[in-house]
């Protein structure tokens, strides 16, 4: 009997929900560093900074079986949530004509279904908008950097000074730390040439040799900014869409990060005013830093 | 202070029994003395009716001093009216104005039918205490004296305060989610803080749960509406130790 009541029983839903909850407290947080690294480092070193560590995060083992517990977390925490709702529901089929809630609960409590499932359309494009691109239809460009420089053409015969041209080169950074000569542009004629080739999205080929010279980098910096910066027509309600849905992460967490404590049965006079008051700022800090970066970038960029 | 006659306007619901479809209607009641307690008001209210013909409102009520648990109603959006640490017995009529409406609900939940009118049934909470709400004691006459048993005095106190829980339902009824778990809370509370109840601890938690979850009490989502509502004031502290002791013999218990 034990180990079914304790995916049946009305405590152990809760417990379920408690634990994902927290875990994904746990998450944002480590989503939260890697979103921060968009406003601190900024240039060419920046970009570079945050490519790299999006491959990290995309390619390093632990990381990997964290990120697929997280989806698992979320999961559980959505359809646990949404089966005591419909117990919820059930436990009283005829509504009071007349009810006064504020009297004795705060507004967050009483609307953590609602505040969830907003949280969830706002995964949901957020997943269309990054990640789908990123794991599924992998559209996101390699990271490239195009540079200006001086190229010899010949000596002049008269004072036998260099001759150079400006030329248009197009470098793609490498997973090994270097850059690669991608192609070569000539900007008075328009003429180019191409020195590689991209091939499965992300491998660099010798175009006469056809040997593989290494790997590239998805731009996933670029595409956060293009996304948020004023250029994009559509950037302004992206932001504004992103402002909104980490207010009502802030009015979930309010409520959420101190009771899922009282769930687990971690009540305790000394402890539990600590435990509230920590989850009052961690519902105003995380939100608030996570809700800063748009702006940022909408404002700078 | 003073005595006060107010005229108010009442909005009750009327179901004449529990399969009847009920709606609430409207009574118009003259010179209640704002020094009555709220049941007073309603018996005053009945008089009124039955002297017109029409018949009585039903509603529950036994001590009417605040111990019994009998009373119930859900006034003007909270159970027991607008105060705090009271049953509806125990409020008066001071705190209304004149010229108010009220209205007056039957607690609203799956596990309580209404029997009539304001009336419910509330017979599965005598069912989750038949779960395991006791201690068994071996009454073969030689029954050791329970004060031979030290217990610490920070122990009995919140036992104590557990068991002051007349199970009246207002947390039911005030929770969002019509749970129970204030009042299960309690009742496991108060044994288990106690060395006699610690024994059967275990197999209490687990059935008094089961038999809860079945009643069809909906979830705790910890909005804090129970303890707030509740006439002797029990802590949702209890609610954890619930948590706590379900997850120890849900664990252990084979």
């Amino acid at each position: 009997m034990s180990n079914s009541v304790l995916f049946k029983s009305s405590i152990a839903k809760k417990y379920f929900m408690a634990l994902t909850g927290l875990f994904l407290c746990t998450f944002l947080i480590g989503h939260l560093l890697g979103n921060l690294q968009l406003i601190f480092n900024t240039g060419e070193e920046g970009r570079r900074a945050f490519n790299e560590y999006a491959y990290f995060m995309g390619h390093n083992l632990f990381i990997q079986v964290l990120s697929y517990t997280t989806y698992l977390a979320l999961i559980i925490h959505a359809v646990d949530g949404i089966m005591l709702t419909i117990q919820n529901k059930k436990a009283r089929p005829v509504n009071y004509a007349y009810s006064n809630p504020k009297a004795n609960s705060g507004t967050a409590s009483r609307n953590m279904a609602i505040l969830g499932t907003l949280i969830l359309v706002f995964i949901a494009t957020h997943m269309a908008n990054f990640w789908w691109k990123a794991k599924i239809t992998k559209e996101i460009p390699m990271h490239s950097l195009v540079k200006t420089v001086d190229y010899p053409v010949g000596q002049n015969p008269a004072t036998g000074e260099m001759v150079t041209k400006p030329i248009e080169v197009t470098y793609y950074l490498q997973t090994n730390g270097t850059y690669q000569q991608f192609k070569v542009k000539d900007p008075s004629t328009g003429q180019e040439q191409k020195l590689m080739e991209l091939k499965n999205k992300h491998e660099f080929y010798d175009i006469t040799s056809g040997v593989k010279m290494g790997e590239g980098y998805k731009d996933l910096h670029s595409v956060v900014m293009t996304f948020f910066s004023k250029e994009n027509s559509s950037a302004l309600f992206g932001v504004i869409f992103y402002v909104i849905s980490m207010l009502v992460l802030g009015y979930h967490l309010w409520h959420g990060f101190a009771s899922a404590f009282q769930s687990l049965g971690l009540n305790h006079p000394l402890y539990t005013p600590i435990i509230k008051k920590i989850g009052m700022a961690f519902s105003i800090i995380v939100p608030f830093l996570f809700a800063i970066i748009p702006v940022i970038i909408y404002i700078y960029h | 202070m003073a005595s006060k006659f107010i005229n108010i306007t009442l909005k009750i619901w009327r179901q004449k029994n529990s399969k009847a479809k009920g709606a609430l209607e409207t009574y118009t009641l003259d010179n209640v003395s704002t020094d009555s307690s709220f049941l007073e008001m309603l018996d005053q209210l009945n008089e009124q009716l039955i002297n017109e013909k029409q018949a009585p409102i039903a509603f529950d009520h036994d001590c009417r001093e605040g111990i019994c648990g009998m009373c119930s109603l859900y006034i003007n959006g909270r159970a027991h009216g607008p105060d705090s640490g009271i049953t509806t017995c125990q409020l008066h009529m001071r705190m209304f104005k004149d010229g108010d409406t009220i209205y007056v609900e039957p607690w609203r939940s799956r596990a309580f039918p209404i029997i009539k009118d304001l009336m419910v049934d509330r017979s599965a909470f005598d069912r989750i205490q038949q779960a395991g709400g006791f201690v068994s004691v071996n009454t073969s006459g030689r029954t050791m004296d329970a004060n031979a048993i030290p217990v610490p005095k920070a122990d009995a106190d919140k036992a104590f305060e557990a068991a002051a829980c007349i199970g009246c339902g207002a947390c039911v009824a005030s929770c969002k989610n019509g749970s129970a778990m204030l009042f299960v809370g309690a009742k496991v509370s108060q044994y288990a803080l106690l060395p006699q109840g610690k024994v059967e601890a275990k197999d209490r938690v687990l059935n008094m749960v089961r038999q809860m979850d079945e009643e069809g009490f909906g979830n705790c989502t910890n909005t804090g509406a129970c303890e707030i509502e509740c006439p002797k004031g029990i802590s949702i502290e209890n609610i954890a130790r619930m948590n706590r002791e379900f997850l120890k013999g849900a664990l252990t218990k084979a």
